[in-house]
């Protein structure tokens, strides 16, 4: 005779370790609510002042195009696509120092990490903030930010793509004595080139709408055209310069995603 | 006994394709660099005050702890409530998406929004939401409500899509209801990612949290946009760090929660 039996899905201990992941998120969310400062007129305010935003947003100045936005617009471009050129030549000593497969000096993947990680923490409008301070308001500013906060996320997956190589093709590169820099060009390349490219794409995506805003903070491209328009109550601009911003983004994803079918 | 030598392919051949794209890569940037007026002199002159302000950030001050933490903690309020609302609003949103489950003329408005939503950067969103309700944290709230549903509904309608359907179809034989088949057929083959994704968000909208402030959006970056202006670097060091160990907390936890619900 069989007693009855109760399957559960989870320990017990499991089952707690759930429990106590929703009552803090509970517990926090709770505080959040309490303490968040929220004027509610405010919040009432919000439609008649939406209506009133797209008011004055309405007619949009296409007239504005020719004059103020398309030299910044493709200067947002160069930015984006300069900065991430550069972004390559760090990312890939960086990525393949902290390879711990094909660089095998801890402290080097130490240090590989450590810049990737503080790369990646830092926002990138924080980023243009410190350069804009360092090389002045301009492009050069946008450009470097550009680069620096792309650095931790092309050298992580590059670094990670490094790692999940087969070490097929590298052992006969070693034991027909071919030199290091052989057996990274003719054996861990051809397997992360794919994926190489695939990251740099997809990150040039990324920096295409990233380096549209850092020139609210003053580090070129047309987040200065906005900047000014906003400053001016330009309404009608600043409608203009969105629908350019979404526009190129649009068309960049449309392009990057065509690109990646084909190389992947 | 055939002595004929097949001509067999080189093993490492030269890519001319490759040579060439790497040659106009570097003619670009030339051409770009010198649209862009960066030149060596610029970077050079721009060390050596990078080096001034290095100097002037150390050492990090923290005697305004309090205004800084009070900062920090807005931001952290800003990201838990926002991410707790982007990711019940993109729960129906995700699901209008998902192409194998609904109907054309439902995807596609779905689709549109969630393309709005992720094209803009969460900073624009900010300074249309700072016109809206005033500077403050609800303005954050908002933007990072919208910035989380462009990422978030878009990996809820891509995780529905890959589902397997044939659970689906059981629960529609056996005539349930569209809620049984979704909380049924649906949920457990997704539920993992969903909350996989719904922690990566949390930690993205911290991240975004201590910047929006910049354009007056709430939490810390509006501090921090403040010492920039007064030049107060060494306060500025010290946000910085706290921003960098608030994040690193929060990238350990989300790690553990994950474990939890591996």
């Amino acid at each position: 005779m069989s007693a009855e039996r109760i399957w559960q899905r989870f320990t017990p201990a499991e089952r707690m370790a759930r429990f106590v992941v929703f009552l803090v998120a509970g517990i926090l969310l709770a505080w959040s609510f309490r303490t968040v400062e929220i004027i509610p007129e405010f919040l009432m305010d919000a439609p008649e002042q939406v209506a009133d935003l797209f008011k004055r947003m309405w007619p949009v100045d296409y007239a504005y195009y020719e004059r103020g936005v398309h030299a910044v617009l493709i200067e947002t471009l160069h930015i984006a696509t300069v900065g991430t050129i550069m972004t390559l030549g760090i990312a890939i000593p960086v990525g393949i120092m902290a390879a711990s497969n094909v660089c095998r000096v801890p402290a080097l993947n130490w240090l590989a990490t450590f810049i990737l990680v503080s790369s990646r923490s830092v926002n990138t409008l924080v980023w243009a903030l410190l350069f804009v301070a360092v090389f002045g308001p301009g492009t050069l500013a946008g450009t470097v930010t550009i680069a620096v906060r792309s650095i931790g996320f092309v050298g992580k997956l590059f670094g990670e793509a490094l790692e999940e190589s087969a070490p097929g093709p590298i052992e006969a590169l070693r034991a027909a004595g071919a030199p290091w820099i052989s057996v990274f060009l003719k054996g861990y390349w051809p397997q992360v080139s794919p994926a190489f490219w695939g990251i740099a794409l997809f990150r040039w995506d990324i920096n295409v709408r990233e380096s549209s805003v850092i020139g609210l903070v003053g580090a070129g491209g047309i987040g200065m055209a906005l900047d000014e328009a906003l400053n001016l109550f330009h309404w009608d601009r600043v409608a203009l310069i969105l629908v350019c911003i979404f526009a190129v983004v649009v068309i960049a994803e449309v392009f990057v995603t065509h690109i990646r079918k084909r190389i992947i | 006994m055939s002595t004929a030598t097949v001509a067999r392919p080189a093993p490492f051949a030269v890519n001319w394709w490759a040579r060439f794209g790497y040659l106009l890569a570097v003619l670009y940037c030339l051409y770009a660099l010198s649209i862009l007026d960066i030149s060596w002199d610029r970077l050079l002159a721009g060390l050596d005050n990078g080096a001034r302000f290095l100097g002037a950030m150390f050492p990090p001050e923290f005697k305004r702890w309090k205004l800084l933490i009070d900062n920090l903690l807005e931001s952290l309020q800003i990201a838990l409530i926002s991410s707790l609302f982007g990711v019940l609003i993109s729960l129906p949103v995700g699901l209008c998406a998902s192409r194998n489950l609904m109907p054309d003329w439902l995807t596609w408005p779905a689709r549109a929004f969630i393309a709005v939503c992720r094209s803009f950067h969460p900073v624009i969103f900010a300074i249309l939401f700072v016109k809206a309700v005033g500077f403050g944290p609800l303005a954050g709230i908002l933007t990072l409500i919208f910035a989380s549903i462009g990422f978030v509904a878009k990996l809820f309608a891509e995780a529905i899509e890959e589902i397997s359907l044939k659970p689906v179809e059981a629960a529609r034989a056996a005539g349930a209801p569209f809620l049984s088949v979704l909380s049924f057929a649906v949920l457990p083959q997704v539920l993992n990612r969903f909350i996989g994704f719904s922690t990566y968000q949390v930690d993205s909208n911290l991240r975004n949290s201590t910047m929006i402030g910049i354009v007056g959006a709430g939490g810390i970056g509006g501090t921090l946009a403040a010492a920039f202006q007064r030049f107060d670097y060494s306060f500025v060091c010290a946000i910085l760090l706290a921003i960098i160990a608030l994040i690193m907390v929060s990238e350990y936890v989300a790690v553990r929660v994950k474990g939890v619900f591996q």
